[in-house]
Formats: structure tokens, C-alpha cells, sequence
């Protein structure tokens, strides 16, 4: 308990140093570098991953290639493309948002095919029944049913991608990440769990957000027949 | 025998499934729960078995309260079907049905051997022994429930919508097969099911449920056709009653004649002679072989020259009711029924005005002895099922009173 | 980016050992998961009310950087290999226990009911019905837990923990492309590997749910 006391009160001293709050290595700075790569990343994996998402589950081919892929991207160990574009593309934003753009497509593109392709058969029959074309279904039928599903692949993109920016510090970017690294090369402890802390808050912080964006977005038609997750 | 007394069931958040219920499920009987959904009959069912316990009452089982047996000993004396099986699908089909004997710890080959001897009595192929549920029909599946409920040999078989969850033949053939089984089995049977043609066509008596748990009457289907106790059962049973009434009058009662028959080898002449507009063509052997319109006899040779114009179907005279005389009447060129014996031999040809003459008597003679009997009874017994009849349903109708329609 | 051949001859011993040590830290975590999701599970299917708090801390730790949670068990276990498998363990959790819950609620309803009016007592219908029938739905689980697990352990290395995530490091420290490459593709492989034995497993397991598969 002792222990415990003591951690929370040297986070509380390193949050409350004025140094935190200013210049390149304050946290507002390095939360913004983080929030940047974090941000771009996942733009651009939900650009990709749902335009194919939605166009497979709607076409329904394509599928076993998508869960192949997203199987095989699962395996792949993030701090390994990291270092490697790194090592190879030299230094930069670019190549790390070429990784982190990677490792977020995957769930973003299987939650929307999984969602597309789950939605109930006599809704979709119901739809076109009804004269829509397929546009029509997809958008007003398909892809608002498929919601939750696709929000739960944004959140876990988003997970992935705040969590593996932090591993940008090691080659040498910025972010939240910076603090861990350095703390840990200087056996800096106080600034390593400091570092965590804030890392930790701002995870939680995108739960809450995708939370959020849950009840507001989807339908609650939906959300009465499906399990909170 | 099993005996509801004043069971009630009420929920703790105010709503009354069962309201009071008391009535008595002969041994060796099929007494079926009818109801509109909502009306508790499947809460009833549920008692029996301890699934659901009454807020109030007991139900009873040959005089023993259910509620002081443990659970679990009592559910496996009990065989249970239900509407979609509820088989197990990690299991195979022997080991499905050998369920409660495993849990009655029979040795493993008893109990295998006592699935494979249900396999053949349901209708099951022996080669399906190893097979899981996936792999079966709708109605295969139902068969293997019907086997699992009846492995360890259980003196009870509650069964709720066993029926409802297959196509309208499939159906058929089970209630068929069903009634069999029970004329070798005997078994005390609670059955539940929200189709009043099956309720008839099964039961030997008919508990009728309505919204709120209440019974309203318990009587055989002749008396509950005949006398329905209040006007949410006349609703119930449809208001073709009447017709369905038929069903319980058997064709023996139908006045047969022998007018305008002949055989394929009588001269045209007797059939002109006889002035009939239709004459009933039969072989040798007094099979029929078809109806001869006076428009399409030869003009000279035998009757069975003739273009003959199909029978149609004709009735059994020991098996069928005279609803199927009817039907059978209706659906003929000549609008006269055949009537066969179970070799099917002509008997006779009844046609709709002596059928409609058999109904009046028979209805009429119904009505009487409901008279008698009520002047005779005091009172009230009539919904708590103090049926005279019960005790004679054997001359119920046998499976099939729906002529050949299936 | 040219690849050393040479290099990656003379170093298959190495690189086998460090697989071994990978896949040891990667599994173990999930076999104790699992350890611990099965009891979890039952009793949120059990008491509805537990599952969604257990579901969001499962989740709120799913959401914690491993970087970051190193961090934190380094403090309590020092650098060993604990440090590692700790945080792996909680983070299989957040497939896991899902999983357990949704593979129980996969049971039908009839087939439940039937098993009670048969006269299964709570325990043998949840040990001899329930749980079998969950068996397809909890491996998908473990599958995911486990491919996951290996792809993540080998962050691990930043604090010397890491099975083959020390061909990465080490690649990186000396600029040297084959090495990294190597280390990653052989994660990859395994995490493949390990998902097609799982595959095996479940075939073996339940020859009754290969209508479902046809299906889906």
C-alpha cells in the first residue's frame, strides 16, 4: 500500500512540475504529436477499410480473401513493420503512418464486412421489395444496421493505433510515447509512470468516446436487441 | 393419474399465469391443453414437472404432491417433448435419446440397445444411430424427441407443441404415428397445443384455457363440439363446429344401398334399364373401378366398355366418420359416396340426402341424452369434467376421420 | 533493402530457441486466461448484472497500451518474464470472457429447457450440455487471444522480454533489415501455425458443428 502511495504521489509531483505543462517536451505538445499520428491514421485506415468493407459485404464476394487477410494481419507483430519501414524508409512521420495505417485497416474492414454480411436477409429482401436500388439498400438499410458492428471495428482500430504510437518513441518520434522511452534509457522512473499515466488516461478517454459515439449515432432499434460491448 | 387442485400461479410482479385450475389427467389417457397463447396451458404443463411451482394448490401425481419429490428425480420419470426438440447437438442420435438412461446410470449397452429398439418403433433407419442432429429433417428430429421422451420407459410424457413446428404433412404423419404408439404404450399424456383440429384429433379429453390462466371446460371433443361451455370457446373451436362435429359419427350409421351398381360385365342394357343418370362400375372381386355417365354408354357391349369417370375417394365404413362420407359424397361426379371395407370391397353407396338424414338422427339423438344427463346430474360438474362419456372414448374415431384427405 | 541469406542460415538454433521461448510467453497468458474466463463467464451468464462491469474493465485494460502496462508490473515483479505474461494474460480477458458469456448463450433454448425436464441438476447440465455446446464459440476466442498474444509479446523486448521480439530490436539497433524481417515473419508464421492447430483442435473437438461452418 505503502508502495502504491508513493507512485501516486511522484505522478502527482511530475503532473503538477510546470515543465510538463510548457514547450516541446510538456505533455500538451506531446499529446497533440500523439493525437496527430493517431488521428491521420486512423482517417485514412477508416477511408480504406470501409470503402472495402462495405463494397464486399455488399457484394458478398470477397469474403474469405477479407478474413484470410484480416487473420494474417492480426499476427503481425506491430513494433516489427514499425522498426522495419523505419529501418528501411529512414526516419519520419510518413513511414510510421504507413504502419499505423496498416495495422488499423484490418479490424475496420472485417467489423464492416462481418456487419454488411450479417444483416438480416428479409431486410434487405424487404428493401429491394420495395423498389430500392442497390445504392439505396446500402445506404439506408445495410450500412445503418451494420453500425454497431462498424463502430466497434473504429474503436478497435482507434485502441490499436493510440496504444502502437506510443512504440513510435523508440525510433525516435514524438508522442506520448517519448516519455516511457526516455524514462526508461535514463532510468528515469518518475518520468516513465508518469508517462503511463497519462497513456493510460487518454485510452480511456477513447473508450469513453467511442461510448459516446455509440449512443448517438446508432439507431435504438438496434441497440435494444444487442449486447453492450 | 395426475390432479390439479386449485393450482394457481401468480408472478411476483402481479400477472396470474394459472388461476385456480383443478381437473384430473386420466392414467393411460391423452388429455390435451388447448388455449389461446397467454391462457397458461403451457404453465400447466410446466407444473406437472416441477419447471414451474404453483403459488398455490397442489398438483398431484397418483395422490403424491409433486413438490415433495426432489426435482431432478422426479423430471426423469417424466418425459418431456417439445416444439423445436430441443435435441443436443453435440450428442449423436442414440446417445440423444439414451439421455435419461445415462443418467439413471444403465450400463452403456443397455441403454444403446433401448435407443436403437426406440429408433425402429418412432420410424428412424438404424443407419441414422450415429448421426447428429444437424444432419436430420424437422420431422426426423421430432421423431428422435419422441424416442428420447420415451427411453427410460417414463409412466408420463408431457409433450408442448410437439407438433407445431413442422410442415402441415410431416405433421400429419407424426399425429398419425403418435396415436399409434400411444394405443401400444398407454402412457399418461399431457399435451399441449394451441390448434384446435389437433386437440380433437388427438385427445381423449380437452382442457380449454383462456387469457388470465382460468379453465373454462374440460370435457371430451364430441361433448366440447357439441355443447361448448361458454361463448369464448364456441369462438374457439371455430364456427365450423358443426361440421367437424361429423367426425365423431361413425360411417357404419350411413344407409347404404346397392342402387344403380353393376359389374364391368353386365350388358349395357341393365344400366339403361336401371334409368339412374350415373352407375357405380365394380371388377369381380366388387372393387370399384368407376363412375359410367348414361351420356357415355356404349350403345351396345358391357358397362365396362365405358369411358369411366374416376372415383374419386371413397370411405371406410369401419374406420371413418360420416364426415368423410360426406366429403367423399361431396367430391363424386355422381355426388353419391363409396363405401368400402378395409379390403376395399364395396359395401354400399350412400348418397347426400341419406347422410344428411343419418346426421339429423344422430344429432338429435345426442341431444336427448344430453338432456338426460343434465336433468340427471345436479349441477356445475360440467366444466370440471364429470364426463359419462369419458370412460367409453374408445369409440372415438379411430386416426384417420379425416378420411383421405392427407 | 537487401536480405542476408547467410545471415539467417547460421542463425536458424538461435532463432528456433527464441521461437520456443516466444511461443511459451505468448500461450502460457492465454491458457491462464482462459483459466480464469471459463469460472468469470459462467457466473456472468449466471448473474446478468455482472457482465457488463466485468466486460468494461476487460476493456479499459484491453485499451492500455502494453508499453504502458509493462511499465506497471514492472514495479511489482521487476523485469522477469511475469512482467510480460501478466499484462498478456489480462488482455486475452477482454476476448475471452466475451466469448465464454456468447458461446453459453449460444445453447438454444429448447435444448436448455429439455435438459432440465430430463433431469440435469445446474451442474451436469452446465458441465455435460452448456459448456460442449460453447466449445465452437470459446476457440474462435482462443484463437484470436492466442494470434494476438504472439503478435504482442514481442514489445516485450523493450524491456528485455520479448522471444523473438529481440530479432527486431536488435535488427533495428545495428540497421540491420534481414534481421528485423526475420524475427517478424517468423511471429507471423507461428501465430499461423498455432491458428491452424487450434483449427484442428476444434474439427476433433466438435465433428457435431460442421454444419455451421458450411453455413456461415
Amino acid at each position: 500500500m505503502n508502495d502504491l502511495w508513493n507512485q501516486i504521489e511522484l505522478v502527482s509531483e511530475w503532473l503538477s512540475a510546470s515543465a510538463q505543462w510548457h514547450g516541446d517536451d510538456g505533455i500538451p505538445h506531446r499529446l497533440l504529436q500523439h493525437l496527430h499520428y493517431s488521428g491521420l491514421s486512423l482517417l485514412f485506415a477508416a477511408l480504406i477499410g470501409l470503402a472495402f468493407g462495405l463494397l464486399v459485404g455488399h457484394t458478398g464476394r470477397g469474403g474469405f480473401l477479407v478474413a484470410s487477410l484480416a487473420n494474417i494481419a492480426r499476427a503481425v507483430p506491430t513494433i516489427g513493420l514499425i522498426l522495419l519501414v523505419v529501418t528501411v524508409a529512414g526516419l519520419g512521420v510518413t513511414p510510421v503512418l504507413v504502419a499505423l495505417t496498416a495495422l488499423a485497416i484490418p479490424p475496420i474492414l472485417v467489423n464492416t464486412f462481418e456487419g454488411i454480411r450479417g444483416v438480416d436477409a428479409d431486410a434487405k429482401d424487404a428493401a429491394q421489395g420495395m423498389g430500392m436500388t442497390g445504392w439505396g439498400v446500402l445506404w439506408r438499410v445495410e450500412a445503418p444496421m451494420a453500425l454497431p458492428l462498424i463502430l466497434l471495428g473504429l474503436r478497435t482500430a482507434a485502441i490499436q493505433i493510440v496504444a502502437t504510437a506510443t512504440i513510435a518513441a523508440y525510433p525516435g518520434l514524438g508522442g506520448l510515447g517519448r516519455y516511457i522511452v526516455d524514462g526508461l534509457a535514463r532510468n528515469d522512473y518518475e518520468l516513465v509512470i508518469g508517462g503511463t499515466v497519462v497513456v493510460v488516461v487518454l485510452a480511456v478517454v477513447v473508450q469513453l468516446v467511442f461510448a459516446l459515439l455509440r449512443r448517438l449515432v446508432v439507431s435504438r432499434g438496434l441497440l435494444g436487441s444487442s449486447r453492450p460491448s | 393419474m395426475i390432479t390439479f387442485e386449485g393450482v394457481t400461479k401468480r408472478y411476483p410482479d402481479g400477472t396470474v399465469a394459472l388461476d385456480d385450475v383443478s381437473l384430473e389427467c386420466p392414467t393411460g389417457r391423452i388429455t390435451v391443453f388447448v388455449g389461446t397463447s397467454g391462457g397458461g396451458k403451457t404453465t400447466a404443463l410446466r407444473t406437472i414437472n416441477r419447471m414451474v411451482e404453483p403459488t398455490g394448490g397442489r398438483v398431484l401425481i397418483d395422490g403424491r404432491d409433486v413438490l415433495e419429490r426432489k426435482s431432478s428425480e422426479l423430471r426423469r420419470g417424466i418425459g418431456y417433448v417439445i416444439q423445436h426438440a430441443g435435441l443436443f447437438p453435440h450428442r449423436t442420435i442414440e446417445d440423444n435419446i439414451a439421455t435419461v438412461p445415462y443418467l439413471l446410470r444403465w450400463n452403456r449397452k443397455k441403454a444403446r440397445d433401448t435407443a436403437h429398439e426406440l429408433m425402429e418403433r418412432v420410424g428412424l433407419e438404424p443407419g441414422m444411430a450415429k448421426r447428429y442432429p444437424f444432419q436430420l429433417s424437422g420431422g426426423q428430429q421430432q421423431r428422435v424427441g419422441v424416442a428420447r421422451a420415451l427411453a427410460a420407459d417414463p409412466p408420463i410424457m408431457l409433450m408442448d407443441e410437439p407438433f407445431s413446428a413442422v410442415d402441415p404433412v410431416v405433421r400429419h404423419e407424426l399425429q398419425e404415428e403418435f396415436l399409434r404408439l400411444q394405443a401400444e404404450l398407454h402412457k399418461t399424456i399431457v399435451f399441449v397445443t394451441h390448434d384446435i383440429d389437433e386437440a380433437i384429433k388427438l385427445g381423449d379429453r380437452i382442457a380449454v384455457f383462456r387469457t388470465g390462466g382460468r379453465l373454462v371446460q374440460v370435457a371430451s371433443p364430441e361433448d366440447i363440439l357439441a355443447r361448448p361451455a361458454d361463448d369464448f370457446v364456441a369462438g374457439f373451436i371455430g364456427h365450423d363446429r358443426g361440421i367437424r362435429r361429423l367426425s365423431f359419427i361413425p360411417a357404419t350409421d350411413a344407409p347404404l344401398t346397392e342402387r344403380s351398381v353393376l359389374a364391368a360385365d353386365a350388358p349395357v342394357a341393365d344400366a339403361r334399364a336401371a334409368g339412374d343418370e350415373w352407375t357405380l362400375v365394380i371388377d369381380a372381386d366388387r372393387r370399384p373401378l368407376g363412375w359410367a355417365s348414361a351420356e357415355v354408354l356404349p350403345a351396345s357391349g358391357t358397362v365396362g366398355d365405358a369411358r369411366l369417370a374416376p372415383i374419386g375417394h371413397t370411405f371406410d365404413i369401419e374406420g371413418d366418420s360420416v364426415r368423410a362420407a360426406l366429403d367423399a359424397a361431396i367430391l363424386s361426379p355422381s355426388g353419391r359416396a363409396v363405401g368400402v371395407d378395409g379390403a376395399g370391397r364395396l359395401v354400399g353407396v350412400a348418397d347426400q340426402a341419406d347422410l344428411s338424414a343419418t346426421i339429423t338422427a344422430a344429432v338429435a339423438a345426442e341431444a336427448a341424452e344430453a338432456e338426460a344427463v343434465s336433468a340427471g346430474a345436479a349441477a356445475g360438474a360440467a366444466a370440471d369434467g364429470a364426463d359419462p362419456k369419458d370412460a367409453g372414448s374408445g369409440d372415438r374415431p379411430a386416426a384417420g376421420a379425416d378420411g383421405g384427405g392427407g | 533493402m537487401e536480405i542476408d541469406w547467410g545471415w539467417i542460415g547460421e542463425h536458424v538454433p538461435d532463432l528456433t530457441d527464441r521461437g520456443v521461448i516466444h511461443l511459451r510467453l505468448s500461450l502460457l497468458p492465454v491458457v491462464f486466461g482462459l483459466v480464469i474466463s471459463l469460472p468469470l463467464g459462467v457466473l456472468c451468464r449466471r448473474f446478468g448484472w455482472l457482465y457488463p462491469p466485468t466486460l468494461t474493465i476487460a476493456n479499459v485494460l484491453y485499451a492500455i497500451p502494453s508499453l504502458a502496462l509493462y511499465m506497471v508490473f514492472i514495479q511489482y515483479t521487476g523485469v522477469n518474464a511475469s512482467t510480460v505474461m501478466i499484462p498478456l494474460t489480462l488482455y486475452s480477458l477482454s476476448v475471452l470472457v466475451p466469448n465464454v458469456v456468447d458461446g453459453l448463450g449460444s445453447v438454444p433454448d429448447p435444448v436448455r429447457q429439455a435438459a432440465t425436464a430430463m433431469g440435469f441438476g445446474t451442474l451436469r447440465r452446465l458441465v455435460q450440455v452448456e459448456l460442449p455446446i460453447a466449445v465452437p464459440v470459446v476457440i474462435a476466442g482462443v484463437r484470436v487471444a492466442s494470434v494476438s498474444s504472439i503478435s504482442l509479446v514481442s514489445v516485450g523486448q523493450l524491456i528485455g522480454q520479448g522471444g523473438l521480439g529481440y530479432d527486431i530490436i536488435r535488427g533495428f539497433q545495428l540497421d540491420f533489415p534481414t534481421q528485423i524481417l526475420a524475427g517478424s515473419l517468423l511471429i507471423i508464421v507461428l501465430a499461423l501455425v498455432v491458428d491452424a492447430i487450434l483449427v484442428l483442435v476444434q474439427r476433433l473437438l466438435t465433428p457435431w458443428a460442421r454444419a455451421r461452418g458450411r453455413t456461415a
